[in-house]
């Protein structure tokens, strides 16, 4: 998929749709813990707005994002992750435990929506980044082998 | 050799129709999937966890664990369709650049 | 019966007939894009299975609203959480399965099972 297929009216078309999907893939991983949403959906939805622009305005979108930088998104992503889980290790409490974040709130289970966010963020990152390297691998055009 | 899966497949067609059975009805709130730990989960998720969307709280709290090794499976294939697609290529091309 | 058919067993048949669409396909067609196809037939077939176990008559969804208590005002909410998953590792299984097969493709110069097979023995 090295060419474009981009036309005027496709163009001038996502220049309004792709902001707003990727606002709303924003919007489904922030409110995620208030409505229906989460890191899974909002990977999806942020990895489409990507694949669209590379589909009609070809690699040099300014939205963007190359194989090799998705591979290395999704290490980080997985990599947030973990590292949530190895923090509440260090306040002495299990993986993945939020409750024990030193921070000041009245009740325990109020730190909870913070390791949440936490982790969602790591899990979009991750699959929006893994949807973009398995595309961006699957449509690579080359000859060797 | 394809009469005898066709065969089996009918026989497997059959065995399905008789265990659905043996499954509880549809939407009924007394089924043995919705009395044993989802009641617990809807009642105590808002004291727990502070999050109205119990899905949200199920899969990144309560089973965090399960989503962190779901998240570490999702990578690997990530990482492997990249392998599977690049390996034995010339050093030049692997710098993402093309035409 | 009537009712009885409709309530109970009508879907489970439908899933399961979904699901040996699946199995029919991975044993008995020749092409490996066909086989992909039914592989994720299948896995479709699956996850309706669990989102309709987690039904409930007369519940909304597992989004607390503020007044509504009790469990049986809200659905299941444990398989839509593991299904969700489910997704999207058979989205990213699905790219290794076709990243094998453009390496096949490459190789061999067929997808059909038979030629790929001939093509090894050689």
């Amino acid at each position: 998929m090295n060419k474009p297929f981009g036309s005027i009216v496709l163009d001038i078309s996502f220049r309004y749709l792709v902001p707003f999907i990727l606002m709303y893939g924003i919007y489904v991983l922030i409110h995620g813990e208030y409505s229906p949403g989460g890191g899974f959906q909002a990977g999806a939805l942020l990895a489409i707005g990507i694949i669209l622009a590379r589909l009609i305005q070809g690699e040099e979108s300014s939205f963007n994002i190359s194989g090799d930088t998705a591979v290395i998104l999704a290490g980080l992503g997985t990599l947030i992750f973990a590292g949530v889980g190895v923090i509440s290790l260090i306040w002495s409490g299990n993986v993945l435990e939020y409750g024990v974040f030193p921070l000041n709130v009245h009740k325990e289970s109020e730190l909870h929506p913070l390791g949440i966010l936490g982790i969602e963020i790591g899990v979009t990152i991750c699959v929006a980044a893994v949807i973009i390297a398995i595309y961006d691998a699957l449509t690579r055009r080359d000859d060797a082998i | 050799m394809r009469i005898v899966s066709t065969l089996l497949l009918i026989f497997f067609t059959f065995i399905v129709f008789y265990a659905a059975a043996g499954l509880p009805d549809v939407g009924d709130p007394n089924s043995a999937p919705s009395t044993h730990v989802s009641p617990r989960y809807i009642e105590k998720a808002y004291e727990e966890i502070h999050s109205p969307n119990v899905v949200t709280a199920v899969l990144a709290d309560y089973r965090g664990y399960d989503t962190l090794g779901e998240t570490t499976v999702i990578f690997t294939a990530g990482i492997a369709t990249v392998l599977i697609l690049r390996a034995g290529h010339k050093k030049s091309d692997q710098g993402g650049k093309r035409e | 019966m009537m009712e009885n058919l409709m309530s109970g067993y009508l879907i489970y048949w439908l899933i399961g007939v979904l699901f040996v669409i699946g199995i029919h396909g991975i044993i008995q067609k020749n092409n490996f894009i066909k086989k992909i196809m039914a592989m994720n037939i299948m896995q479709v077939a699956v996850i309706i299975f669990f989102l309709v176990l987690g039904q409930k008559t007369g519940a909304t969804l597992p989004i607390l609203i503020h007044g509504v208590e009790g469990a049986e005002n809200y659905i299941n909410p444990l398989p839509h959480a593991l299904m969700l998953t489910a997704i999207v590792v058979s989205l990213s299984t699905t790219g290794v399965a076709l990243a094998l097969l453009l390496r096949i493709q490459k190789h061999f110069d067929e997808l059909e099972e038979p030629d790929v097979l001939r093509g090894m023995d050689q």
